[in-house]
């Protein structure tokens, strides 16, 4: 077994799976959840980016590995410092089902480093991007993603 | 929402939860090793946790990998906590463990 560490996360959403999709896609979208756009063609092999919606900066990168709309997406994940390093590229993987009336979100990010700050970072970060996306998605509105956000900034 | 209060309403499960926030990805085997119950007993209240999605599972082969999944309670949180009290109450959280650290000692 590798050396590596996995997180899996996931929540439920009275939604389609289309606008689950969606929503993880559509930087107007991820704006509003995340205070970043997801940046992207989506087809497979191409780069994404993930660009905080105030100042413009990119925070991660990465690259598409696989798309089946509107079930899986499998991309790459790592800081920009470490675009070149594949060593340090994380991989997440989204999977949505549906399940009763409601649509099944389930995040596994895996391949990271024990440890590490990005380690660190997506396990604050995650639980608290799903609440939102749950809530913009259900509702329309999404929280205040300034004071959500504010540890990513330490 | 009920679900998740009655299946925190157990000291064994929060000792799972516990468990595996402290090492996630376990197989049922690893965990009933550090609980003082039956495999048959620990089964039940994993499916109890993963009910209340508090618990997630993936298979890897033929094992069964179980993960802490913190949304729910994470769903608590932006429920009953005002924006303007996250900063404070962080701040009051980091100064109690940094007492009790030295407490301890």
């Amino acid at each position: 077994m590798k050396n590596k560490s996995q997180f899996v996360y996931v929540t439920y959403i009275s939604s389609s799976a289309e606008k689950v999709w969606n929503a993880l896609m559509d930087p107007e979208m991820t704006r509003k959840y995340w205070a970043h756009l997801n940046v992207s063609d989506w087809k497979v092999g191409s780069p994404w980016k993930h660009e905080d919606s105030s100042t413009g900066e990119t925070h991660l990168v990465g690259k598409v590995v696989e798309s089946t709309p509107p079930r899986r997406l499998v991309i790459t994940w790592a800081s920009p410092a470490d675009a070149q390093n594949q060593e340090k590229h994380t991989r997440v993987t989204f999977e949505i089902e549906s399940s009763g009336k409601a649509t099944r979100l389930k995040v596994i990010h895996d391949e990271l480093e024990p440890g590490s700050e990005m380690e660190r970072g997506i396990t604050r970060g995650w639980p608290v991007v799903l609440s939102n996306l749950k809530t913009l998605v259900e509702t329309g509105h999404a929280m205040e993603t300034k004071e959500l956000f504010a540890f990513s900034k330490k | 929402m009920d679900r998740v209060f009655k299946a925190l309403a157990d000291p064994n499960r929060r000792k799972l939860l516990d468990l595996l926030r402290v090492d996630n990805g376990q197989v049922l085997g690893d965990l009933s090793k550090h609980l003082d119950m039956s495999r048959q007993a620990a089964t039940k209240h994993l499916k109890l946790l993963e009910a209340a999605n508090l618990v997630v599972t993936v298979w890897r082969g033929r094992e069964k990998l179980h993960y802490l999944n913190p949304v729910p309670i994470h769903e608590i949180y932006e429920r009953w906590i005002g924006k303007f009290e996250r900063s404070r109450l962080r701040a009051l959280y980091d100064l109690k463990e940094e007492l009790e650290k030295d407490h301890e000692k």
